[in-house]
Order: C-alpha cells, then structure tokens, then sequence
C-alpha cells in the first residue's frame, strides 16, 4: 500500500469512520477519479432519448456529458467538450440534433462524437489530423444499457455493468415489472435540491430508518392532528399518509422493516408502509384497475409475485437510488467536498391507469420536494452534518449499530438483525476503501 | 436542536381547526367593487402577515377549499402531471401551517427572516364576485448566515364572500423555479 492509500485505510475503523472522509478536499478529488472516474454510474433512462438525435446532458461527477441517441439508434455518452479549446459544446439541457456544433470556432460533431467538419482547418501545424479518435467529443470508454438505464464507466476494464449490480439488479426489475406493458418512461419534471455538504450522507440517510421518527417529528405532529373533512381535491392524500406513516414507533422501524446490502457498496431498505396506509388500499378504485391491468398483461401469480416485492429506497452505489413502488429515482451530483446537488425523477407505468402517475407524482412533492414538509428536513441534517463534521471537536463518527449482530445473507449480502442497523454505512465505506485503494477481490470487510 | 424544556403543555395551535372566518375583517367589510387599489392592498396585507410569521392568520385568507402552487417548471400547464415544489391543497396547506408552528420544524432553526416587496399589480380578469391578480414579488430570505433572493409572478383567484376578500387559488411563478435549491420553507 501507498502512503495515501494507509492513510484512507486508517480512516475507517470498526464501527467508526473518521470525519476527514467527507470533510477533506483532497479525499473528494480522489473520489472524483476513483470513484466517479471509475465505477458504473448511472447516467440516464433510455426513455429520455427515444428517437436519433434526442439528448440528454447531465454529469458523470463533475465531468459534463451528453448521453444521446445517435444516427444508427446506438446509445452514446460523449464528454461535453470541444477537443479545439475544450468549450462545453451541448449547452441545453436535453433536444434533438443532427450533429453537435461547438458556438466558439464551429468545430462540428457526429451524434456519436466524432469530428464531422472544422472549419478553417489549413494552418495547423504538421500531424494535426481531424479524423484522430482523440480528436472528438471524446466517448465515454463503457456505456451499458441494463433494461434501459443506461450506465457509464470511465474505466475501459473492470466488472461488466452486471457483475457491478449483483442482485441489485432485482431493484431495476421490480421497477420495469410494475408496469403492466413491461415499459416505464421518465415523466412528470424533475426536481433539483442541493445542499452544503458531501455527497455520501446523502445516500447513507436514504437507507436510515432510525431518523424518520426524531427528523420528521414537525411533519408527523402536523399530520397526526390534521382534520381529514377538510376540503381536498386529492394531492394532499399521499403526503398526509407519507408523514403519518414516519410516526411508526421505535420497535416497528427496529423489527418490521429489513436493510440488505450487497458487495459493492449497494443496499436497500424494506418497506415501512403496508397497503392500507401508504399505497393504496386494496378499496381503492384506482389501486383494483391497476391490479386488474397487471393481471391481465402478466397472469396472476406473476402479478401477485410483483406486488409482493416490498422495497423502500435501493441504494445503487455510487450515485443513483431508486423507489421502485411509486416510481422515484434520485441521482446524486458531487459538485464539491461540501456541495451536492440531486436531481430526482419519476417514472410513469405504461399500461397503468394514468391515476398511478399521478399518486408518483403527488408522492414525488412530499419525498423529493424542495418544498416538501419532510425532505427539507432531510436537507436541514445535511447541512448541518457538514457544519458538526468540519469541526475537529470529534474526529471519530460512530457507525457501529447492529455491528455485533448483522447476519450474512444471499449473494455475498449482509443484512441487519435489526432495521436500523447502520450496516448500510459500513457496507458503503467497504465499497468505498475498495474503489480509493484499488483494492481487489476478495474484498475485505474492514468495516463489518 | 438546542435542548430546551419540554412544553409542559401542547403549544396553542389554531389552525387545527378548518379556520373559516377570516381575521382581516376589519379592513374589508363592505362588498365593494374589486379594483387595482384594494386588491394592492390586500397583496400588502397578505405579504406583510407572511413577513411576520403569522401562517395562522395568512392560511385564514384562503377560501375553505383554496390551493396554493409553486411550479417546479416555468409555464407549467397544472399540479397533476409534473412534480410541484409545493402544491397544497387545503387540507395540506393547513398541515403546512400547522408544521410551521411546530417547535421541532429543525429546518426553521434558527427561523428565516424574510422581507418581501409586492409590484406591478393588474387585474387580469373578473367581475365583482372574483378577479384574477397578477403581481411581481422580490423576497429575500436570510436564515442562519446566508440570505437567498428569490423573485416572480404571483397570480392570485380572488374571491368576495361577505364583503371580504379572500384567496381561492395562489400560484407562485419562482424566476428560478428549475434551479437547483435548497429547502424551502417559508411560504412565498
């Protein structure tokens, strides 16, 4: 090991993680290359580019990139750059195009990055060759579409896109599956919300069934005591069973609930609502159409075996979690050791009432709302995790609940005895240390 | 959270009950006719009650079924198909109010401080009964060491019931409604 490489070691202990991991600039640059210049991450859905031409640019850690559809029909990711003076060449957030033209000297793209035309090209010096592979809106070395979801590596070797999700796999078909059709899309908007601090406790909160009931006291009290013969057109309905449903006591999120991981970093917590509460009961007229359009479309066990798939969030490390029963994902941006943004989208079902888009849409503002009554809080906990941990007052953060009693699982898996066992954290710094140290197989569970 | 002494008792909270009469009673009491200047006033009024905390009595201008919107896109067609910073119907809009007491909202700790300046008022359209108001709003929001601008068209439904005014539907058009933002928790 090199010196960098024992001083990232020593920052992960058992049951203790050193602050310095998400407050040290220098550690958030190495993460900008090893992590997010290495691992599958999760770049876009296939939905948003249909047909030849359409695009959708967005970011692979901070590095800009376009994910598009080229001529042919074949998915690319393009690295946003001029290769003349290295301007940012798509500057829209998505469309259609025949061709990439950078605005500062007219250098011109294929779809798929190549050069197409550089104007005024006498006069450079001896060698200079506009039809150099390096000469392009460089390609992204790996792209995989798994089901859709399209996937980029920035490292040209390393685990196949399958190899990297293992069984998280599942999280992206329980999506899929749920549409009667066997067909999602992106649809409904998205939401960006940013905050100043580090990307990681972000996705370690997504897992955390142990704040709901302490972090989401306001909105809980607020919806215990909420009158339900108020007018209401619908929208609140969600929300108000969402809020109502975090006041599940202590013993319910210790034992009711389940946290799984996965090598590689993954994770996903169990379902805390049942139907009567959250999704809809089993009265519901819109819920009965939606059953009835799976059953017809897919046969009754299958559609039976769907439902009863029961996930809360599912963590895909590094940057994109998923929330297969209303249809939500949520892909983080590093932007910074202390800023992170995080764009999140819903999914509509095709071949499902329209109702079941819009109930993800109505759950959509109360989960992932920068208005919302919960996720502000959220926001809140972030912002001052970032305060507490720049402090050198604690060097030491204690991530060791559950870490006596977590049981090996399926798969290479380890679960929680317990809910809220943080071994979702400490499953997260594995993945972490192997990625920042190159660590390879067999993986060494330094933290669990 | 700084610790602090458990209430002993539950904080008073009024708006626990569906508020239907509405406490500006005293400037508005005759059915007038609804023109520029008393609407103005009234976009005064309600943005000066927001300016000083008092949700209760702003929630109290909305009618019993009223709605509150902030688009997340700007000419965003309507709060059903595409995700919404905040749309409230009332039986929301009356937990919004009501978490906004709450001495344990973390996300108001320390609480914001805003100052807002309502301009450009017109009445789009309407009749004696109801009007539509359209108005520019510049609110600056400063909570813990950081202050936020935020700036954008506010089109407000009003209606007359018993000669008093009151708010049946209020969308907020943020200038910057698809940036990237931080929480939002004080009503625009």
């Amino acid at each position: 090991m090199s010196n960098i490489e024992a001083d990232l070691a020593s920052l992960i202990a058992p049951g203790r993680v050193h602050r310095r991991i998400y407050t040290d600039p220098a550690i958030f640059e190495l993460e900008m290359q090893r992590i997010f210049g290495a691992a599958w991450l999760y770049v876009g859905h296939e939905s948003q580019i249909k047909n030849p031409g359409d695009y959708f640019a967005t970011r692979m850690g901070r590095k800009p990139v376009v994910l598009v559809r080229d001529a042919e029909g074949t998915v690319r990711v393009i690295h946003n750059q001029c290769a003349h003076r290295g301007a940012l060449v798509v500057a829209t957030n998505n469309g259609n195009a025949g061709e990439f033209i950078c605005c500062y000297h007219g250098w011109t793209y294929h779809l798929d990055g190549r050069i197409k035309a550089v104007p005024l090209n006498h006069g450079y010096p001896q060698g200079f060759d506009a039809t150099d592979p390096k000469m392009a809106m460089l390609p992204v070395p790996r792209v995989k579409s798994y089901r859709g979801f399209v996937f980029a590596s920035e490292a040209t070797d390393g685990p196949s896109l399958e190899e990297w999700l293992g069984p998280m796999r599942t999280s992206l078909d329980d999506m899929i599956d749920r549409a009667p059709d066997g067909e999602i899309e992106v649809a409904g908007g998205v939401f960006k919300h940013s905050y100043e601090g580090n990307w990681k406790v972000y996705f370690e909160n997504l897992c955390d069934a142990a704040h709901p009931l302490f972090t989401h006291r306001s909105s809980i009290d607020a919806a215990l005591e909420q009158s339900d013969d108020v007018y209401s057109d619908g929208a609140g309905e969600i929300a108000i069973r969402q809020m109502r449903q975090n006041a599940a006591p202590y013993s319910f999120w210790e034992s009711q609930v389940g946290i799984w991981t996965y090598p590689n970093g993954h994770s996903y917590l169990g379902d805390y609502h049942d139907d009567a509460k959250l999704v809809a009961a089993l009265n519901d007229a819109v819920f009965r159409q939606y059953i009835a359009a799976l059953e017809r479309k897919k046969g009754k066990a299958e559609a039976r075996r769907i439902l009863e798939v029961r996930r809360w969030n599912s963590n895909i490390y590094p940057n994109v979690s998923l929330m297969s029963q209303f249809q939500q994902m949520r892909v983080v941006h590093p932007i910074a050791v202390n800023r992170t943004v995080v764009h999140t989208y819903t999914f509509r079902l095709k071949g499902a009432p329209e109702q079941v888009f819009r109930n993800a849409i109505s759950f959509a503002n109360v989960v992932n709302g920068t208005g919302s009554l919960v996720l502000t809080d959220d926001l809140e906990i972030y912002n001052r995790l970032d305060m507490g941990m720049s402090s050198e007052g604690a060097e030491w953060l204690q991530i060791g609940r559950g870490y006596q009693s977590d049981i090996p699982d399926a798969d290479g898996g380890r679960r929680g005895k317990n809910s809220t066992s943080e071994v979702y954290i400490r499953n997260m710094l594995d993945a972490w240390l192997d990625l920042m140290t190159k660590r390879h197989a067999p993986p060494v569970r330094a933290a669990s | 959270m700084a610790k602090r002494a458990k209430p002993k008792t539950k904080p008073a909270n009024p708006s626990r009950r569906a508020v239907l009469v509405p406490r500006h009673r005293a400037t508005h009491r005759t059915a007038e006719a609804f023109d520029l200047a008393r609407c103005e006033r009234f976009l005064q009024h309600e943005a000066r009650l927001l300016d000083e905390g008092k949700f209760d009595d702003w929630l109290a201008l909305f009618t019993p079924d009223g709605s509150y919107w902030v688009p997340s896109q700007p000419d965003q067609d309507n709060p059903r198909d595409t995700v919404s910073l905040i749309y409230d119907d009332r039986r929301l809009l009356e937990t919004r109010v009501r978490r906004l007491a709450s001495p344990r909202i973390y996300s108001q700790e320390p609480r914001s401080r805003t100052s807002r300046i309502i301009s450009n008022v017109s009445i789009e359209d309407g009749d004696n009964n109801a009007c539509t108001v359209r108005s520019k709003f510049l609110m600056v929001e400063f909570r813990r060491e950081a202050q936020r601008l935020f700036a954008g068209t506010a089109l407000h439904r009003l209606v007359q019931v018993d000669g008093l005014i009151l708010i049946a539907s209020k969308r907020v058009d943020l200038l910057n409604c698809d940036a990237p933002l931080d929480g939002i928790v004080v009503p625009f």
